[in-house]
């Protein structure tokens, strides 16, 4: 019951930042921001509450993107289009997810297997330049992608395009939505179960749950956010490129959600806002090299607060307020002692950082 | 019978080519358990070493040999000292900062270099096959790459310092209470894995054309060749490569380069779907 | 209970080998319903590899695990436990970023609703004293408390049969006793198997006994009567009693 007040408290608030936001910033970077914010929530789902770091979300966001063109353009209807934007990346996501976990891949061979996977679709997606490659009426159209597809417009009148402040609402709404339907999710049994994976895998297995199943379930939940997220940058861009699927989008993701917070759901979020502004900020000069700024960040982050900024603030809020405060800062400080996506390699490296 | 020829040649030279390329990565991963992601901005670092010190009139070879792996073997110190250093132990951790350290990398090198292609001369000509042209550098690469991995199966089973590596690999504690500087030798195998990248960088730079961003074309594939090789060091490197060298170049010869580099991939990843720890982890089991 | 007893897991000829040597030797016994049954063993028996095959985590080079007359090695360590097998490994395997009353809610929640599970979860709290703290993360407790919580989580399950690896291993006395207590308590509705390396802990539950002895077995049957058998005190007591 609690958890339905906060959820729709924590919504309300949404609706009221959404509302002040356009007084800083105008429509078009807002609407950037609030499609990354949804991708990193997508991968601060399935690392902070499932443990796995997956090291090609682009994936998903790509298909989702290149799902949304390719449809929209064949059904000549972009909202048809968006519900298979979200479907297509959960079933790949599924597929994908099964394979791995039923086969145990470790961390690390988890790590690499996603990175190939975004590989191999950058590098074919950079390949459908010729005419060969069609997918109904839609030219794939290799490096330089595929622009003019219809995008979505009001349900009620076709000549209403989502654009600027439409969109920026639409999306706005979308990740309020995702946003309070992770918090339901991970409250529910699904949730609980899925941190105690993250906690023991093992013992929850010795209890008798199909581990494998469950992290395959949340894997796919991750996919569809993360292809949703795909198709509302595609409509924002109105064109989709091999780009959603780089390696640079992959980082990028992660560093949001490194520095946001591991753990938590709005972590991710604010970490996507702060540094896709932050990227736009310097994108307006050429003095100073824009990944060099992403990268000392991403190292300070991992070498300083390696539990990310909101966790850091809340921990900062409860030494300056001691006292007060209730589950929610506990539960914020808690996420210090587990580090997900973190398994100690060994013998070796562990006690090499102690001498 | 020349064509068979020049097939097996271009096969050894991909063979090769993945050797060079991974070998650094592989010597970090395998001894010092840190996933270098930017190993892709060493190489090209090596690149950019060899190129500037043969424009300021150095001789080539001197250059791709000896500069290029001196500059980012130092480099690799520095970074071992300020990055790694307090990470070891978490793979995942050295994964997220090296790969932050890759950006910089880029970064830096577009600042200072440009957003542009360079490259340097071939320094050996070509020589002909039955009517094929077969490029004499790449003959070089190939015995480069063999001399290599022998090297380094020497170094490793037959000096003290790789005998001590290894011995510290295996239980820091242990050669500590032995009297070994664990944190020197971390240091040094680390620096000796960054060398083997910048050579690699060096002697691959009159192939590409070397851009600020070329390393994310390398970090993948070398990547895939070690942790599909596995935990040994020498034997593993070399059966991944032969295996995804000799794949890609079967591919690309009946079909197109992409087309060798797309099976190449997948054909890692049901590699590793088979042999969840690698082929070393399933043939190879505590050798070298 | 008075009915002719069923065999309810039966290990035929099982073997196991790690490279050259055999940790386990075509091992073969029964276990009959309500059964508590132990096995012992010096350091490097074979305990734990037979432990590990039991609960699916290890699968047998030869033979076949009979679990209620269902072969079971195809079967997975979590399919094993969903057929109604209680597990306890030898360190104590919780979730240590969780609350206890999350841990064991989680355990009841398998196969139960949400309503049942909280109920069943007050039950266990009451029933191993935890209920003090019941909002307590694990990795805040005690290794003894760790255990506890763990055996709260294997009965919350309602097996029917349990198996336990070194239940009393780095237990205070008092513990131990506890521990005891818990484990008659869990033979009244099901049958054991406890591998032990104690002996005092063994002589204060133990019922039936078998003892393995270089992946063999060497001896088995009723407690008093293989703890004196004299090729028993020579590979085993000779150094512990």
């Amino acid at each position: 019951m609690a958890v339905w007040q906060q959820t729709v408290g924590a919504f309300l608030i949404g609706l009221v930042i959404m509302a002040a936001l356009p007084l800083v910033a105008d429509y078009y970077t807002l609407t950037l921001l609030v499609v990354y914010g949804i991708l990193a929530l997508s991968l601060g789902l399935i690392w902070g509450y499932g443990g796995i770091l997956c090291f090609g979300q682009a994936a998903f966001f790509g298909i989702g993107g290149y799902t949304f063109a390719i449809a929209a353009i064949n059904f000549d209807a972009a909202w048809p289009a968006l519900f298979l934007a979200v479907a297509v990346p959960a079933l790949f996501a599924a597929v994908l997810g099964a394979m791995m976990f039923y086969g145990r891949l470790g961390d690390v061979y988890l790590a690499v297997v996603t990175l190939v996977v975004t590989l191999i679709l950058f590098k074919f997606m950079n390949a459908t330049a010729g005419q060969e490659w069609v997918i109904g009426a839609a030219r794939l159209g290799g490096f330089n992608g595929i622009p003019g597809f219809p995008t979505l417009h009001l349900p009620w009148d076709a000549q209403a395009w989502l654009i600027d402040d439409r969109l920026y609402y639409f999306c706005f709404v979308l990740l309020l939505l995702c946003l309070s339907g992770c918090r339901l999710l991970l409250a529910s049994s699904f949730g609980r179960i899925i941190i105690g994976i993250r906690e023991n895998e093992t013992r929850l297995q010795l209890l008798g749950y199909d581990t494998h199943g469950f992290k395959t379930a949340l894997f796919t939940v991750g996919g569809g956010l993360a292809g949703l997220a795909g198709a509302l940058f595609a409509n924002w861009s109105e064109i989709v490129t091999p780009g959603l699927f780089s390696l640079g989008q992959s980082a990028e993701i992660i560093i949001w959600v490194l520095i946001g917070g591991v753990g938590t759901l709005i972590g991710p979020v604010i970490g996507a806002a702060l540094l896709g502004w932050l990227k736009f900020v310097f994108g307006q000069q050429s003095v100073i090299d824009n990944s060099l700024v992403m990268g000392v960040l991403l190292i300070l982050v991992v070498l300083r607060l390696p539990r990310g900024l909101l966790p850091a603030f809340a921990a900062l809020a409860a030494r300056l307020l001691p006292g007060r405060g209730g589950g929610r800062r506990r539960r914020l400080l808690a996420a210090r002692n587990h580090r997900p996506g973190e398994t100690p390699t060994g013998h070796e490296g562990g006690s090499a950082h102690g001498s | 019978m020349a064509q068979l020829a020049v097939f097996v040649l271009d096969t050894l030279y991909s063979v090769a080519v993945l050797v060079l390329i991974s070998a650094g990565l592989g010597i970090i991963f395998g001894m010092v358990r840190v996933i270098n992601l930017a190993h892709g901005e060493f190489l090209v670092l090596g690149g950019y070493s060899a190129i500037t010190a043969h424009g300021l009139g150095l001789n080539i070879w001197l250059s791709m040999l000896v500069v290029a792996p001196l500059v980012v073997g130092m480099f690799g110190v520095v970074v071992e000292r300020l990055i790694i250093r307090p990470l070891y132990g978490r793979l995942v951790n050295t994964m997220l900062a090296t790969w932050g350290l890759s950006l910089v990398m880029v970064g830096g090198l577009n600042m200072i270099f440009g957003n542009t292609t360079t490259g340097i001369p071939l320094p050996v000509g070509g020589f002909s096959v039955g009517g094929y042209q077969v490029s004499g550098y790449n003959l070089l690469l190939i015995v480069l790459a063999a001399l290599q991995m022998f090297v380094i199966w020497l170094v490793l089973g037959c000096t003290r310092f790789g005998l001590l590596a290894c011995g510290t690999m295996q239980n820091a504690s242990m050669s500590a209470a032995f009297g070994v500087n664990s944190s020197r030798v971390y240091m040094l195998t680390f620096a000796c894995g960054a060398a083997l990248s910048g050579l690699a960088g060096g002697v691959l730079a009159p192939l590409i054309g070397l851009t600020p961003g070329g390393g994310a074309n390398y970090i993948a594939k070398a990547f895939i060749t070690v942790i599909s090789g596995g935990a040994s060091v020498v034997s593993g490197l070399v059966a991944s490569a032969g295996l995804f060298g000799t794949v890609s170049q079967i591919f690309t010869a009946v079909a197109t380069p992409i087309a060798g580099e797309l099976a190449l991939l997948v054909v890692a990843i049901l590699l590793l779907r088979a042999l969840p720890s690698g082929i070393s982890g399933r043939y190879f089991r505590n050798r070298i | 209970m008075k009915v002719a007893p069923r065999t309810v897991l039966e290990a035929r000829d099982i073997s196991v080998h790690f490279g050259g040597m055999a940790a386990l030797n075509r091992i073969r016994f029964r276990l009959k319903q309500g059964q508590l049954h132990c096995l012992i063993g010096p350091n490097g028996a074979g305990k734990s590899t037979l432990f590990k095959c039991l609960t699916g985590m290890l699968k047998p080079d030869e033979g076949q695990i009979l679990l209620r007359g269902e072969d079971c090695r195809a079967l997975k360590p979590h399919q094993i436990a969903a057929r109604g097998v209680g597990i306890k490994t030898q360190l104590p395997n919780v979730m240590n970023g969780m609350s206890v009353r999350e841990n064991i809610w989680l355990s009841a929640r398998r196969t139960n609703g949400a309503a049942e599970s909280d109920r069943i979860c007050r039950q266990m709290l009451e029933r191993f004293m935890l209920t003090d703290i019941a909002a307590q993360h694990l990795d805040a407790l005690a290794h003894g408390k760790r255990q506890l919580v763990e055996f709260a989580m294997v009965v919350g399950q309602k097996p029917w049969l349990v198996l336990l690896d070194e239940p009393a291993a780095g237990m205070s006395a008092g513990e131990v006793e506890l521990i005891a207590d818990v484990i008659r308590e869990i033979n009244q509705t099901a049958t054991l198997i406890v591998v032990e390396h104690d002996m005092r802990f063994i002589r204060m539950i133990a019922d039936q006994v078998t003892v393995l002895h270089q992946g063999r077995i060497l001896c088995e049957g009723d407690v008093n009567f293989v703890l004196n058998e004299r090729v028993v005190r020579d590979v085993y007591l000779g150094r512990a009693a």
